[in-house]
């Protein structure tokens, strides 16, 4: 059997928020969180289909890297577990909840679902089922920021773009071309490894030679940063370091952040192989408990406070399923919509 | 009118399109300091920098996701495939991506990109370098495909598909870039969903496209002094079919053959026979006849190299036997 990577002894992060700061984080959190809740109890009641990924205890990375981005301008790419990267990219609750259930009003008009978010508005590129096409896409918007910039002389063009895949993908080639393009080129990209440990059933020990992923950013003279995934103030440091370098025109990051999902691979994972006192370990370091804590502790925040966001997240999430039952199917002559650039 | 070489002439639609609209640029194996394996993109670097003719690292699947990304945010990529085959490494960006991501997206992006390169069998090359992808790629909803055959045509073909808004797989074959030909002074764009009818006839409708429409042409000579008047289309246009131009041609000669240089098995002359059979069957005085190159890898011998394409021989005895109805 191949040796575990331990798990790093991580300091508390000493990163400082302000009190509006961290309430925002908390909620974007929050939100992560009880939307997956509410997407298992919808498949389950056979409310949406297909195969569904759900993101909880990663919600630290998401939240930690988009909200130190500028949501909107900047540009998100995500994988089949897109959920909440779409949220925190703020993709309304209502049209994330109305494309899982196959819906006009869906981000993606129904015609995507769950592996297959898209929003041009809120400039989150996908939403990417298979594993690593996503790298090559978000390398592509980055390197067109820089085409803005350099060739057409558009200096509002700073952009940066995220690039958010796990541990599975890193042995993919596009990880390593795209790696190496974006910091041959200097593009403004970070590329952010959430290493849950588990591509499906494959243990990342089992899959690589080199389980430490931001060791892989140093053969392409890039930083390499390993953070704790379940610390939305380390993964905010880092990340706001990396978008800083990036938007300067210094070039690419690789962050890797170790984190965990609390749920099978998808729904219809039966989840066999992790072992109990495995997810009891990663379930103590809930980052959004942990942030809690933290919040309470340095006086940034009441008990009640975080229950109102708690209660004003939870009727997010109800209005969002209610938005969805009542939206209307797509149209069946619309089948051919979308097909071609023509068809507006 | 000026006589100029077919990758000339696909050079100048590049540098056209690239002097007129800032977001156009060229991505791939050496088409910047190198000007392109087959010279299309010769000195454009020089004019245009750097970033603009991007010579990228041998990594085809990235590289066309890179354009696709760049697509979806606003640039219009060129991508050169240094040889078509080597795109089949590039199989999911095309398909998965620049394919069907608009239609997954529900319309959220646009995926305005072309690409570009020699397809075909060439001489002698073997097989993986003789490869005819539109075939592989007629399945994939959302990309339109295009194949030029003459200057003329290429210039306004690659015109247009760079002004035009999906991605668009523009074929060039590997042995018609040193064609001559005058082409008229000053831009023109040509339809990319138009057929071209080559020679207008009665006797016998011959659908083609790429380098076959010449081998078809030299059987023509024959067929003409042989007293048969066959009408000669090319296809261009690979997806969508052009079936206004089939459609009026076979109501008018009832007979119709196919030459393809892709191979028989799923090529686009099986597509074009199911589709005559689903819309004008009646109209038919015989079967299809079709001519494919063989369901094997390309040889690198020559003699069975030339045995696997179809030969010009070969079409003047199908024609015969059509126009004869002795099918």
């Amino acid at each position: 059997m191949v040796q575990e990577r331990a798990l790093p002894k991580f300091q508390s992060s000493t990163a400082k928020v302000t009190r509006e700061e961290g309430l925002r984080l908390y909620e974007d959190m929050v939100l992560g969180r009880l939307f997956e809740d509410k997407c298992a109890e919808m498949y389950y009641r056979g409310k949406m289909f297909g195969f569904v990924h759900l993101y909880n205890g990663q919600e630290a990375v998401s939240t930690g890297v988009i909200l130190a981005m500028r949501p909107g301008e900047d540009y998100v790419c995500s994988t089949y577990r897109d959920h909440v990267h779409a949220l925190s990219a703020g993709v309304p609750a209502r049209n994330v909840m109305a494309e899982l259930f196959g819906k006009e009003t869906g981000c993606s008009k129904g015609r995507g679902g769950s592996m297959h978010l898209f929003s041009a508005e809120r400039r989150l590129l996908g939403g990417y089922a298979f594993i690593g096409e996503g790298i090559p896409v978000a390398t592509g918007a980055a390197f067109q920021t820089k085409y803005r910039r350099e060739v057409m002389g558009d200096e509002t063009a700073d952009q940066v773009t995220a690039a958010f895949f796990g541990d599975g993908t890193t042995n993919n080639g596009q990880f390593f071309e795209c790696l190496n393009m974006a910091a041959l080129w200097k593009l403004p990209i970070i590329f952010v490894v959430e290493n849950n440990k588990w591509a499906i059933g494959m243990a990342h020990e089992r899959a690589t030679s080199q389980p430490e992923i931001y060791q892989k950013a140093s053969v392409f003279g890039m930083p390499g940063v390993e953070v704790d995934g379940m610390d939305v103030l380390a993964v905010r440091a880092v990340a706001q370091e990396a978008v800083a370098r990036a938007r300067a025109g210094e070039g690419p990051t690789l962050i890797e952040c170790l984190t965990y999902r609390f749920r099978g691979h998808s729904l219809a994972d039966p989840d066999e192989l992790r072992s109990k006192a495995e997810k009891e370990a990663w379930l103590a370091r809930d980052p959004i408990k942990k942030f809690a804590a933290y919040l309470l502790e340095q006086n940034l925040a009441s008990q009640q406070d975080l229950k109102a966001i708690e209660k004003k997240i939870q009727s997010v999430v109800e209005d969002a399923v209610q938005f969805a039952l009542e939206s209307p199917e797509p149209k069946p002559e619309d089948l051919y919509k979308y097909v071609f650039a023509e068809d507006e | 009118m000026a006589e100029t070489l077919m990758f000339n002439a696909l050079r100048e639609a590049i540098d056209e399109e690239m002097a007129k609209d800032p977001t156009v640029l060229v991505m791939g194996e050496d088409v910047g300091h190198y000007g392109g394996s087959y010279k299309v993109t010769k000195d454009l670097y020089k004019k245009y920098g750097e970033l603009r003719l991007l010579d990228t690292p041998i990594a085809e699947n990235s590289f066309t996701g890179m354009a696709i990304g760049a697509a979806m945010t606003g640039l219009r990529p060129i991508i050169e495939g240094m040889n078509m085959g080597f795109l089949l490494l590039a199989f999911n960006q095309i398909a998965n991506n620049a394919g069907m991501l608009r239609y997954t997206s529900g319309g959220n992006f646009k995926i305005p990109m072309v690409i570009r390169g020699p397809g075909g069998v060439g001489r002698q090359l073997g097989a993986e370098h003789s490869q005819r992808l539109e075939a592989y790629f007629q399945a994939v909803p959302g990309l339109k495909i295009v194949a030029c055959s003459t200057p003329y045509n290429a210039k306004g073909l690659l015109k247009s598909a760079i002004r035009d808004d999906n991605p668009v797989l523009f074929f060039e074959h590997v042995l018609l870039y040193n064609l001559k030909e005058n082409l008229p002074e000053g831009e023109y764009y040509l339809p990319l969903d138009k057929a071209e009818v080559v020679r207008k006839g009665n006797d016998v409708t011959i659908l083609t496209y790429s380098r076959m429409r010449h081998h078809v042409m030299q059987a023509v000579k024959t067929l003409e002094k042989e007293g048969i008047d066959p009408e000669v289309i090319d296809l261009i246009s690979l997806k969508p079919l052009d079936f206004e131009t089939i459609g009026a041609s076979i109501r008018k000669t009832h007979k119709v053959i196919v030459v393809e240089e892709c191979m028989r098995t799923g090529g686009i002359g099986a597509e074009i026979i199911a589709s005559i059979n689903d819309r004008l069957f009646d109209e038919l005085d015989a079967p299809v006849i079709r001519l494919s190159s063989q369901d094997i890898p390309t040889p690198y011998n020559g003699t069975l190299e030339n045995l696997t394409i179809v030969q010009p021989y070969q079409i003047v005895e199908a024609a015969k036997k059509m126009v004869a109805l002795k099918v």
